[in-house]
């Protein structure tokens, strides 16, 4: 084991972004309907979300001079890694019941674990996310697990 | 209508191609609100991070492949869970080809696991992923 991480990353593990607090529109649904070729017309007609529709909501708003060069908003839940290369990402998401226009949400993105590997060519450093999404009154939407390998 | 009893194990799931325009791509990002600029900056893109060209976003691929589900169930059954890994980089102009395979059925649970793929021309997967389905 190459023992890249320092406590300092893996005191992170367990932390959470803040809440994201959102009332769901049709519109949006709708916009992200035909701006990935949806067919079903629940979809187009915004009465129902795409499954990969939340995504979006994981995006923070922030003014441009806030951005790094890239355009990215710098992520803070995940620290800053010895190993820069991003190589491969995987989501898995377990559904509950579809997000519909009305819906009052909130999602939270936690940190679930960094653990190093050795592979092939080197180190490899995992990050494992997981965001949850749920009604206000607490009603299960869906469980996201985000997996990132750093080479 | 799809009916659980009617689903054969190896069977292929309706396939679909996607030709994004660089219209598309800026609806996507505008929807998402994703202002990374590998996803509408040419020059950004090559010049700066070594791209060949614009780069399709990772998760529009995985909902296209999302899609092959939802199309096939339609009303008829439920996603129980769906996942996608990001495994090449897949370009601006590339027709990609989103389609899947039926690998296993549970008789006790009405459910189906299907795997994923969306292809390039060249007939690499960038996009790889599964989903499990429930029927009533």
């Amino acid at each position: 084991m190459a023992g890249l991480l320092t406590p300092d990353i893996t005191a992170k593990i367990g932390q959470a972004n803040p809440t994201i607090h959102v009332e769901v529109t049709r519109r949006d649904i709708q916009k992200y309907a035909v701006s990935t070729g949806q067919r079903a017309k629940k979809y187009l007609d915004g009465d129902e979300a795409p499954p990969l529709f939340h995504f979006g909501y994981s995006m923070e708003i922030l003014p441009p001079e806030s951005l790094r060069a890239d355009g990215i908003a710098e992520d803070k839940l995940i620290p800053p890694l010895p190993l820069k290369r991003v190589m491969a990402g995987s989501s898995d998401t377990v559904y509950h019941r579809p997000i519909r226009p009305g819906d009052k949400i909130k999602m939270t993105r936690r940190l679930k674990d960094i653990y190093e590997k050795e592979g092939k060519t080197g180190p490899l450093i995992f990050v494992v996310t997981e965001v949850v999404v749920e009604t206000e009154d607490g009603e299960p939407i869906l469980n996201e697990t985000t997996s990132l390998i750093a080479r | 209508m799809l009916r659980y009893e009617d689903i054969t194990v190896g069977s292929e799931l309706p396939s679909r191609d996607h030709t994004a325009t660089i219209v598309q791509l800026f609806m996507y990002n505008a929807a998402i609100w994703n202002p990374h600029r590998i996803h509408f900056d040419h020059a950004y893109a090559t010049e700066e991070e070594g791209y060949d060209a614009i780069v399709l976003d990772g998760p529009l691929q995985g909902d296209w492949i999302g899609q092959v589900v939802t199309d096939w169930i339609g009303e008829d059954a439920t996603m129980v869970s769906f996942g996608y890994a990001n495994r090449r980089a897949a370009y601006l102009g590339e027709t990609m080809t989103a389609g899947g395979l039926v690998e296993e059925k549970n008789d006790e649970t009405k459910e189906v696991k299907v795997n994923l793929y969306l292809k390039n021309a060249e007939g690499e997967v960038t996009i790889p992923g599964h989903a499990l389905v429930r029927f009533n």
